[in-house]
């Protein structure tokens, strides 16, 4: 039996699309279509406010205070779950809530600086030779 | 929402707490057809029960997967779901499962960036199904590895066929597995790393 055949692609250079501007209540917008690209949230980090960094679904989240009396439930349940390093993505499973809403909401707890986030390690151009032993020694384990 | 009480929050178990010192994370992800066992694997390999994050779209249309038909929708949930295994006290490793589709992937804020690589895994049965994921990640530039899920009522096909099917370069390794194992999965994340690791030496030999 002769299998479907497919053609191979080519990396596009320079086709990336610019993020675009971050707007309000990007939750509720519809994407306009299906090949936009993402709007990403960026947020303040850093005591001189100078950086900007994405939320990942993979950036570590930890607080380090307690929920304040103005905090919303939401806000509450976060930092309660965050006392111990936790991802984006588990935030977001753990609280029933869309991965966009979590990235709102931690954003507003960054900014207050009630929790502070671990950015997530990034492919280097592929260099990170230790970085890929790490794991691999780690799935060894397994 | 309905958030009662700090009682009332599901979190993760004591035993599922990452530990204080953990600082970073990696990702990978695992791409394939509806049904293709994504989530099995995922699933084999983590060290928590598979987490699912979801999103909305809202946009009519757009969001329903071939398998359900094609009734007009005003709001579809997308869900992902994910493991997560501890590599060191400091660093931990992130699985994700998602739809082939790369209009879901939009979702997902930078799901690929910053990905260590991809698995795409394919079912002989529904070969052409991962055709568009496999083009889509190369367009980006994101190494990936095939694991061919087999399935006792799969067509087989030799190893070097599938090659030429998927028009894989001789680099690129395809290997088969068995999603619902844990050794078979962990092999595939393997054979991953070793050839991301190849690309790091090609890319800077020393």
């Amino acid at each position: 039996m002769t299998p479907p055949q497919r053609r191979r692609r080519f990396p596009k250079a320079g086709q990336e699309p610019e993020p675009p501007t971050p707007q309000e209540g990007k939750a509720q917008d519809p994407p306009e279509g299906p090949k936009k690209n993402p709007e990403r949230l960026y947020v303040i980090t850093g005591p001189d406010g100078a950086e900007r960094s994405e939320l990942d679904l993979v950036t570590l989240i930890v607080a380090h205070a307690d929920p304040p009396p103005s905090a919303t439930p939401e806000q509450a349940a976060l930092l309660r779950l965050c006392t111990a390093p936790l991802s984006v993505a588990e935030l977001s499973a753990y609280l029933s809530l869309p991965f966009s809403v979590v990235t709102v909401l931690l954003t507003e707890l960054l900014t207050a600086e009630l929790v502070t986030a671990r950015a997530p390690v990034i492919r280097q151009a592929l260099a990170d030779r230790s970085l890929l032993e790490a794991v691999m020694h780690g799935l060894q384990r397994l | 929402m309905d958030f009662k009480g700090s009682d009332t929050i599901p979190g993760p178990r004591t035993e599922d707490h990452l530990p204080p010192t953990a600082e970073a994370a990696v990702k990978i992800v695992i791409v394939g057809g509806f049904g293709v066992g994504k989530t099995t694997m995922v699933g084999s390999v983590s060290e928590i029960k598979p987490l699912t994050t979801e999103e909305t779209m809202t946009q009519a249309g757009i969001g329903v997967d071939d398998n359900y038909g094609s009734e007009t929708k005003t709001a579809t949930t997308v869900a992902m779901d994910f493991g997560r295994i501890s590599i060191t006290e400091q660093l931990v490793l992130y699985l994700f499962g998602t739809p082939g589709q790369e209009r879901f992937w939009f979702l997902w804020n930078g799901l690929f960036e910053g990905a260590l690589g991809a698995v795409v895994l394919v079912d002989t049965r529904r070969l052409e199904v991962s055709f568009d994921v496999m083009d889509r990640l190369e367009e980006r530039g994101v190494p990936f590895v095939v694991a061919v899920n087999t399935f006792p009522d799969g067509p087989r096909h030799a190893i070097e066929d599938l090659r030429g099917a998927l028009d894989l370069s001789a680099d690129i390794p395809i290997v088969e597995c068995d999603a619902r194992r844990r050794a078979s999965s962990r092999d595939v994340l393997m054979t991953l790393m070793r050839f991301l690791h190849s690309l790091a030496v090609e890319k800077a030999p020393v």
